[in-house]
């Protein structure tokens, strides 16, 4: 392991290198564009082994991701935004078919109202498809996460393909440290990868995607239900496996903060995550409980450990940077729904902000929290969400 | 010798009950009677005069859903398991021994000269 | 040409699959996979052929067969590719088997992309000019004052001249086939296995739903699409072009059987002779049968 400087761009480009993938296939889109930029310069210098496929479209990349991961070849892609949105189609074949391929999304805001900065919108948007997913908070997190991705994606239990977002030029295109591990050494960890079920293969041909009559439709989509939900168990097993061999945990589905005796507990995605502990311990010396939730998996969504923190606190201030139109806070709803059944129901406060690349600060943040505090101490939620930063 | 694909699986495939006996996804096995047998939606069936066959393989070639194999003789030899009866190895047999006759009017019932390989 | 006779006798079409009687869909997959013999990967989009495949947990073809979707197959086909290449396997074809809506109207940008990239594949278009699968609705393969479930009336522009697109990205082995003509076909998948890189082959193929003729017709109507200059038989490697065989003499328009032969076998052109011949629009398909084989020998000699 040695320590490196690079944006999250470069480093998902060296994950790849790193995991042994077999396949890239990517179509420039800003914010993602260094990715297929960094593994198309390591392809021709020799140092990424595996094929590179320069696309002309987006859903021609996804589904050139498939055919590879038909053929039983490790398969990745990045993309953003309106790319991720050209590849609806392939999103949800890859998660039928229980395709393992690996997407690094870097979140981008969805045209119109033109805007390269992140939005988690396009994500949020895909959350149905069957595809788990993952939102980062550093370079290092983003490097490591998608090679655990890989593991998690090809594990029998799961086979079902990995979304991993990042925020757009917050991290895609910001220099911080990461450790970097050698393919080698990844080998201890990430062995090659052998389809379980079935391959293209003319030895022993076989052949996909047939017709499915009602009798035995509902069985597959169930069967696709459980295999995403088993990625929660399955990751706990696979983070566990990854401290030991390389020191290196990110704190599971939910990564908590100071949460253990917190009152109100703050909830967000992505990068934003980061910055709210330093909120956090600001505001734990201003004498606020409050404490930090980074969700870091929404796909499966961590039902348990919602329920887990839920039955503690007084409040949840859940933020998010997208919106489901018409209905508010997509995790902030997630996460209402999960605690409808229980015995203690805290306040679920909905917070939507941060939208095309607005800059959320600490002090940001912390007002957000600060709000929460003021609904429970009133008993008012006050209104179904609150749009944060908005200029009346 | 009877000519067909060695890889196959088997004829019928035991439907599955339920999630316990199937796969993660719907991947297919080859198999002949995909669509079960479909001789059944025959309403003619080719009749051929062995006498006038000259062995040429133009039925073979043209029978879109290769029900015809070459028997040991090397007489052409239909599966009316799997036969729909469209008649074009009648319309491009060159001898013009192949002549269509109404199912229920062919000798044998659904099994004219020729027989089943089955 | 190959003789019937040395034509394989093993099947990868398999008796009993869900094609409709009489489908010459079937009579191009058999030949094609007898010349390929095996060492092949399918690539299927949307079409008939994918109804073929079967009903889970069954196939109709013993060839291993990736479904795709309708716009992906040259997408899909690259990544197939792309991983044979990464396992070291240089020798299994790869070959994507896609309608004429698949190709000339929805799968065209990653049909371009994949030759473009000199994708080695061979892409087969199976052209029934129409949207059979669907129900028989207009594709930009469909030709002029056709009846289709969209163009009720006929349709009003000629079809596309999708060969010249073809042409323009320079595959290296590219030809026309005709199912009446198998053991033609046959040699075209075996001469198509010589060449790396991408390959392009268009298969015309009469469909006696879409077109509405009587089943057992198949093979007369086919070959009448050639007799009349209607389909043209040819084929290019790299930039030599050959007529085909059994098209040379119909270049000669004072050979060709009067186009009605074609037409009127046919349901979907029947408007065209009710309650008389409508000498204008038929006039109208002549001059366009002309006009093709006018840019054909423009561009390719």
């Amino acid at each position: 392991m040695k320590t490196e400087l690079m944006s999250a761009n470069y480093a998902a480009s060296r994950a790849v290198v790193s995991a042994r993938v077999e396949v890239v296939a990517a179509y420039p889109i800003t914010p993602a564009t260094t990715v297929p930029e960094q593994i198309a310069l390591l392809n021709e210098q020799g140092i990424y082994k595996g094929q590179f496929i320069r696309v002309e479209s987006e859903h021609s990349a996804m589904f050139a991701c498939i055919g590879a991961s038909s053929t039983g070849a490790r398969a990745f892609t990045a993309t953003s935004s309106n790319g991720l949105l050209l590849m609806d189609e392939g999103l949800h074949w890859a998660a039928a078919a229980r395709l393992p391929i690996v997407l690094n999304n870097v979140n981008r805001s969805v045209s119109p109202s033109w805007n390269i900065h992140v939005t988690h919108d396009d994500s949020y948007s895909k959350r149905d498809t069957g595809w788990i997913q993952f939102y980062v908070a550093s370079v290092d997190e983003l490097y490591h996460t998608i090679i655990q991705s890989f593991k998690l994606a090809e594990d029998e239990r799961v086979l079902m393909p990995v979304m991993v977002n990042s925020d757009g030029f917050v991290l895609s295109h910001t220099v911080s440290p990461y450790d970097h591990l050698e393919p080698e050494e990844v080998d201890k960890f990430l062995p090659p990868y052998t389809p379980p079920h079935w391959v293209m293969d003319p030895e022993n041909p076989v052949s996909h995607g047939n017709i499915v009559f009602p009798e035995h439709y509902s069985e597959f989509r169930n069967m696709m239900h459980e295999g995403t939900k088993n990625a929660l168990p399955v990751y706990t097993e696979i983070e566990k496996e990854y401290k030991k061999l390389f020191g290196k945990y990110f704190g599971g589905p939910i990564d908590c903060y100071k949460c253990d005796d917190a009152d109100v507990v703050f909830t967000s995605q992505g990068s934003m995550g980061a910055e709210a502990k330093d909120a956090i311990d600001e505001l734990r010396e201003e004498g606020y409980k409050a404490g930090n939730a980074r969700m870091r998996m929404i796909r499966p969504f961590p039902v348990d450990k919602i329920r887990e923190l839920g039955s503690k606190v007084k409040a949840f201030a859940s933020f998010d940077r997208g919106v489901s139109y018409g209905f508010g806070g997509p995790v902030a709803n997630d996460i209402r729904s999960t605690m409808y059944h229980m015995k203690h129901r805290p306040m679920i406060k909905s917070y939507i902000g941060g939208l095309g690349g607005r800059d959320m600060a600490i002090p940001d943040i912390k007002a957000v929290i600060l709000d929460t505090f003021k609904a429970v101490e009133s008993g008012e939620l006050g209104p179904e969400e609150t749009w944060n930063d908005l200029k009346d | 010798m009877h000519w067909t694909c060695f890889h196959l699986v088997n004829e019928v495939n035991t439907e599955p009950t339920g999630k316990k006996d199937m796969p993660k996804t719907s991947y297919s096995k080859p198999s002949i009677g995909s669509t079960g047998k479909t001789g059944s939606w025959r309403t003619f069936d080719p009749m051929v005069n062995y006498d006038e066959c000259n062995k040429c393989r133009t039925c073979w070639l043209h029978c879109p859903e290769a029900v015809i194999s070459i028997g040991e003789d090397d007489f052409p030899v239909w599966d009316f398991d799997y036969c729909k009866g469209c008649g074009i190895c009648a319309e491009v047999c060159p001898k013009k021994c192949i002549e269509m006759v109404r199912t229920s009017d062919a000798v044998g019932g659904s099994l004219p000269v020729g027989g089943s390989e089955g | 040409m190959v003789t019937t006779k040395e034509i394989p006798l093993k099947e990868y079409v398999l008796k009993g699959n869900a094609a409709c009687a009489g489908c010459q869909d079937m009579v191009a997959l058999r030949h094609a996979h007898k010349a390929l013999e095996g060492d092949v990967i399918q690539v299927v989009p949307a079409c008939c052929t994918s109804v073929v495949q079967s009903l889970w947990p069954k196939s109709g073809l013993a060839v291993p067969i990736l479904n795709t979707a309708f716009m992906a197959s040259a997408a899909t086909a690259s990544g197939v590719k792309a991983a044979l290449k990464a396992k070291g396997n240089d020798h299994t074809m790869v070959m994507v088997w896609a309608g004429d809506g698949g190709t000339f109207d929805i799968g065209l940008q990653a049909l371009s992309g994949a030759l473009e990239r000199r994708t080695d594949f061979l892409y087969i278009c199976y052209n029934n000019q129409v949207y059979s699968n669907t129900g028989t609705q207009r594709s930009s393969a469909t030709p002029l004052h056709a009846q289709t479930t969209t163009t009720w009336f006929g349709k009003t522009e000629p079809e596309k001249m999708l060969d010249m697109i073809i042409a323009a990205h320079e595959p290296v082995y590219q030809f026309t086939a005709n199912t009446s003509y198998p053991r033609d076909l046959f040699d075209k998948f075996k001469k198509a296995q010589e060449f790396e890189g991408p390959k392009f082959g268009h298969i015309f193929l009469p469909c006696p739903q879409a077109w509405n003729y009587p089943v057992e017709k198949g093979v007369e109507i086919g070959k009448l699409g050639v007799e009349t200059g209607y389909w043209i038989q040819w084929e290019r490697v790299g930039d030599e072009f050959t007529l085909g065989k059994h098209s040379k003499r119909f270049q000669d328009p004072e050979k060709r059987k009067p186009i009605d032969e074609f037409l009127k076998m046919q349901g979907r052109f029947s408007h065209l002779y009710r309650p008389k011949r409508n000498d204008k629009k038929i006039r109208e398909i002549e001059d366009f049968i002309q006009h093709r084989w006018d840019m054909l020998i423009r561009t390719f000699t």
